[in-house]
């Protein structure tokens, strides 16, 4: 005969509960193919501010030189290049992470040790890609 | 009394996703058209921002540009709202506000969708003259 625990023990709870705080174990650990999810997600809506911008483009190239003039510059001013720059990085990470979920939908690429390795492919993509561009935008007189 | 439905008619409908997977799939297909025609957008934005509006009235005028342009609007905002839809089904679960934000969703994608549409057609066949 076993004696039965003296304190009644806590039911275990999911996983996605488990914040690490205090009295709460972490069962699972921040990993990589983590932040590509959320990121495709968090990239996804910050293109949906990209493409109300362009609508807005096209409007302003409707309305006649001054409102497209006013609008240029907007986009060209500081804080336009700034968000510009958002754009360009959501848009090369999109893209490259969106490629990834196609390749994964033919069943291809799914093992951990494959998803880990696109995911970093995908990340220094995102960034080579957007500097490149920023870099081809100087060298052209874009920006 | 025997049935005559066959044991598939029976079972359609009847999954967890009630219907067939015609948004996952628009979704897909929507995607691969956007990888070649956001990346001829990015060649366009470098050219025309270093222009100025006669550049880009020229450049909207000619008919492969504005019929790309149009493509890409009309495909990119429809796997907007698609995108958006899962985000709002996925984390909103109260009926009045998951049903407010998917109009809204809805109808800010129909608006500028189609408002950007009718400004490139506008420039590609008045160009600068229908000020």
């Amino acid at each position: 005969m076993t004696d039965a625990p003296k304190a009644r023990r806590e039911p275990p709870i999911s996983p996605h509960l488990m914040t690490g705080g205090l009295g709460s174990p972490l069962l699972w650990r921040w990993h990589i193919t983590m932040w590509t999810s959320i990121l495709h997600r968090a990239t996804g809506i910050g293109l949906y501010v990209g493409a109300l911008l362009a609508a807005g483009w096209a409007v302003s190239l409707a309305m006649g030189p001054e409102a497209y003039a006013t609008y240029k510059g907007v986009l060209g001013s500081p804080v336009g290049l700034v968000v510009m720059f958002g754009i360009t990085l959501s848009w090369t990470y999109h893209l490259a992470n969106g490629i990834r979920h196609l390749i994964w939908d033919t069943g291809h690429g799914l093992d951990i040790k494959s998803a880990n390795a696109s995911a970093v492919l995908v990340l220094a993509f995102a960034l080579a890609a957007t500097l490149s561009l920023f870099g081809v935008a100087a060298m052209t007189g874009a920006i | 009394m025997t049935s005559y439905r066959t044991p598939l008619s029976r079972a359609r409908g009847l999954g967890a996703a009630k219907e067939g997977a015609g948004n996952w799939i628009s979704e897909r297909v929507t995607s691969i058209a956007l990888v070649p025609l956001t990346v001829w957008v990015a060649y366009a934005v470098l050219r025309l921002a270093a222009g100025d509006y006669t550049t880009a009235v020229h450049w909207v005028g000619d008919p492969l540009n504005a019929t790309l342009l149009v493509l890409t609007f009309a495909i990119a905002f429809a796997h907007m709202q698609a995108g958006m839809r899962v985000v709002v089904e996925d984390y909103i679960h109260k009926t009045l506000s998951k049903s407010a934000l998917l109009l809204l969703n809805l109808f800010v994608c129909g608006l500028a969708g189609a408002l950007a549409i009718v400004s490139i057609l506008k420039v590609a066949f008045t160009g600068a003259g229908a000020l």
